[in-house]
């Protein structure tokens, strides 16, 4: 019994966090958000060296191994970072194909996704807000699929796209292939832009027990979600700490002021404890079945709904300076609003939490 | 992380279930009176090693290897069986560890074992009309006077301390010293001669704490705990432990289920309030806060069964808010639920003890009820200070230069 990080999951994240700093401090951040592509080879590149691709491929296709909790440990940095990169359409994609491929669709896919030379991504949700499997209308009519997908992280980057569709399914749909077209959704957060997926009679493998693991893989998204959101809010603090430790307003630095101290004490008190619920809530997906669904969900409800309101505030603290477009805070606000909408919003998993308790 | 038991722990446990099968008591036991009858089960679980298990045997203790996840194993099996286990109250609660910290030897062997039992009740007399949370300002004396303290001056919102035998409390003894360093904590009898205690009735109806005056009260010389001067270091230690009393998740956890059976029971347009979409959504809401509380709860546990407390420090010094923030909230979505029921008055029986009752008037209670725990033991701004100026480094209050 012990509810705590290994080691190795330590230093795992003081790794992860190393390479962060140094390849993706706040001003190559800046570059790569103003860019709008979302996206550094050189940094991908960086982060696959680290095996950071292939967390979660098992070790015989050239993977860690490791854990969806290993996962989240290296979200909540790439959170606290606002790292801009295919992280976690790329993790879900191999994590589908891990849980839900057969031998030859492992063989065939496994080794470049752990390798980070295959880009995957995920494509699940569709018109209405309709991410839930049970929701999805893309058809497949034998290798063909055809659909609109909406919301689809960093596709333009992706080699191999992770589609859901009618009854649960999951295809394997390579973005190069016939019928499948790309259209830039604009979207808010420059670290991970989305675009729409149009697929027209395009060539598909169906994922051999994808209509069993659909829930399993929206589940480590939940969790991703949630760690990321983590990482981002508490970065927001510290920002927002410093900040306050130095502007100065009525002769005192505002963080003397007791409002603005109060603030910001509550905004950690919000925060910090969820640590627990998305370690828990990670630790579920692997090891408590019966909890998994419902631990992901509360904790992507919680967590994503927490941090979006802790980045509002800490535009507040900043003042005008927050407001504005060369403001650091806005970036990590961005973020915290993808979070929140990815994969479903609060409500909406609220909602399953409600049902998967039996209300 | 793992949070499966290994074998060593399952044995432990059921070791634990089997003793509990002794609970409730049989035959001619059963015939005793409920607090005859949870003494005499009581001293056999000190006795098997489950109860006071970390406390010295000359004291009353279990005296085996401290072992968190042992304690931890106990409070669960003897919760779902509702056996009794350690007292829940400020002797043995916060009494019994500090002076396992600070006390004399004769201090030790004295009061702790009847604070163990229950026998000796006490209460804490700290807060003042004009120091409450400026405590270090208080001003009630005790003058040395050959081989005992003398004391005057008042207490406020001491609880049950028209029910306690002993009072722990802090008492200006050095008045030419600086603030902090003028006070020292004193254990008082609460029978001696000068001592007027006067009930005060709480809104919810209830009378649980109490003014006390002391007037030339005679306190033995020895009953002066750790050095003269040094009361302010000795009442921090019996803090922590007041504020662990007050954060205690698995409570939490009941009431929520509570809630949720409320909310079954609770018929709105016609259905089931839990079936309405809003409840539910608060429900949930409210559930991620209490889930929160309870998962930062075993990392601070485990943090602290490994040896490395410093890691879980930040939700450590949040745990009182968090925990008294939540209740809060749960007990308004409650109130709502109780519609037009919320203008009901507690009954004599609500407000009497501590134990939960489901009733529409039950929860008025506890909704009234739950502000106190967010006042007492360090109101909501002082936890908010010490997050702010010892979690995250902010500058301190400006203050008055001192005088
Ligand atoms: C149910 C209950 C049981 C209690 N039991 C006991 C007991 O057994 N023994 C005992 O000694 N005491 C007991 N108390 C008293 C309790 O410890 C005090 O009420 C508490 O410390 C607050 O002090 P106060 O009432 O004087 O309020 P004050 O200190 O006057 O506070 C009033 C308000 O001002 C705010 N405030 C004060 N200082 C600051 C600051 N620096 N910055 C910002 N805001 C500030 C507070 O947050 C509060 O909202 C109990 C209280 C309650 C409610």
């Amino acid at each position: 019994m012990d509810f705590g990080l290994t080691e190795e999951q330590e230093m795992l994240q003081e790794t992860v966090c190393g390479f962060v700093n140094n390849e993706c401090p706040p001003t190559r951040l800046r570059e790569i958000f103003d860019s709008g592509t979302g996206y550094d080879a050189a940094l991908w590149g960086g982060m696959a060296e680290m095996g950071l691709a292939g967390l979660v491929v098992p070790g015989a296709y050239g993977g860690a191994g490791m854990e969806v909790l290993d996962l989240a440990l290296v979200a909540e940095v790439l959170g606290g970072a606002a790292l801009p990169g295919p992280f976690i359409g790329h993790s879900l994609a191999s994590l589908a194909i891990a849980l839900g491929g057969d031998e030859a669709q492992k063989q065939q896919w496994l080794p470049g996704l752990a390798e980070g030379s295959t880009v995957g991504t995920v494509a699940f949700c569709e018109q209405g807000s309709a991410w839930e499997p049970e929701a999805w209308r893309a058809t497949r009519r034998d290798d063909r699929v055809s659909g609109r997908k909406l919301y689809v992280p960093h596709a333009d980057v992706a080699d191999l796209l992770v589609v859901g569709v009618e009854g649960g399914e999951l295809l394997l749909v390579e973005r190069n292939g016939d019928g499948v077209e790309l259209l830039g959704m604009d979207g808010i957060d420059r670290t991970r832009p989305v675009f729409q997926v149009d697929l027209v009679d395009s060539p598909c493998q169906v994922l051999c027990d994808g209509a069993g693991i659909a829930g399993r893989v929206r589940d480590a998204g939940l969790v991703l979600l949630a760690a990321d959101s983590f990482g981002a809010a508490s970065k927001l603090i510290d920002l927002s700490v410093e900040y306050a430790g130095t502007r100065e307003q009525f002769g005192f630095k505002i963080g003397q002021f007791q409002a603005v101290k109060h603030q910001l004490a509550r905004l950690g008190t919000d925060i910090e404890p969820t640590r627990a619920l998305f370690w828990h809530a990670a630790y579920a997906a692997d090891h408590l079945p019966q909890e998994a669904a419902h631990s992901a969900a509360l904790a992507k409800s919680h967590i994503t709904d927490r941090a979006m309101s802790t980045a509002r505030m800490a535009v507040e603290l900043y003042g005008g300076l927050g407001f504005t477009w060369e403001c650091d805070v806005q970036m990590w606000f961005k973020r915290a609003m993808f979070n929140r909408a990815f994969l479903g919003t609060p409500e909406a998993h609220r909602e399953r939490c409600a049902a998967l308790a039996g209300w | 992380m793992d949070l499966q038991y290994s074998e060593a722990y399952q044995e432990f446990r059921r070791e634990v279930q089997v003793f509990l099968a002794g609970w409730p008591l049989q035959a001619e036991e059963a015939k005793l009176s409920a607090e005859e009858q949870e003494a005499l089960f009581r001293a056999r679980a000190i006795e098997a090693g489950f109860v006071y298990r970390d406390i010295p045997k000359q004291y009353g203790g279990a005296g085996c290897e401290p072992d968190g996840l042992k304690d931890a194993i106990v409070r669960e099996e003897f919760y779902r069986a509702g056996a009794p286990g350690n007292l829940p109250t400020q002797g043995a609660g916060m009494l019994a560890p500090t002076l396992l910290e600070f006390g004399s030897e004769a201090q030790k062997k004295r009061f702790i074992p009847p604070a163990l039992t229950g026998e000796e009740a006490w209460c804490q007399g700290y807060s003042e009309p004009g120091s409450g949370s400026d405590l270090a300002s208080l001003q009630c004396s005790a003058r040395l006077d050959g081989d005992h303290w003398v004391v005057n001056g008042q207490k406020i919102w001491t609880s049950n301390a028209h029910e306690a035998d002993f009072m722990f409390g802090l008492f200006r003894t050095e008045p030419d010293a600086s603030k902090h360093a003028g006070i020292s904590y004193l254990l008082v009898d609460m029978k001696s001669p000068g001592i007027d205690v006067r009930p005060l009735r709480e809104m919810t109806g209830s009378s649980e704490f109490t003014e006390v005056f002391f007037d030339d009260v005679r306190v033995p010389a020895e009953n002066l705990v750790g050095k003269r001067g040094e009361g302010w270091a000795v009442s921090r230690a019996t803090l922590v432990h007041e504020r662990n009393l007050i954060g205690n998740p698995n409570m939490m956890r009941e009431t929520f289920d509570d809630l949720v059976e409320l909310a079954r029971n609770t018929i709105r347009n016609g259905r089931p309030a839990i079936e309405d979409a809003h409840v539910r959504q608060r429900l949930v809401e409210v559930e991620g806060y209490v889930r929160t509380a309870e998962t930062s709860n075993m990392r601070q546990f485990s943090a602290s069964v490994r040896g490395e407390p410093l890691k879980a420090m930040r939700p450590m010094m949040m745990a009182k808010l968090y925990g008294t923030d939540t209740v809060q909230m749960l007990q308004a979505v409650a109130y709502d639920l109780l519609g037009s029921e919320g203008m009901l008055a507690p009954t004599e029986e609500d407000i009497r003890g501590w134990s939960r009752s489901n009733t529409p008037t039950g929860w008025v209670e506890a909704y009234i009820f739950s502000l106190g725990p967010a006042i007492a033991g360090g109101a909501s701004n002082i936890q908010l200070n010490i997050i702010g100026e010892r979690g995250y480094g902010l500058p301190r209050d400006l203050r008055p230069p001192a005088k």
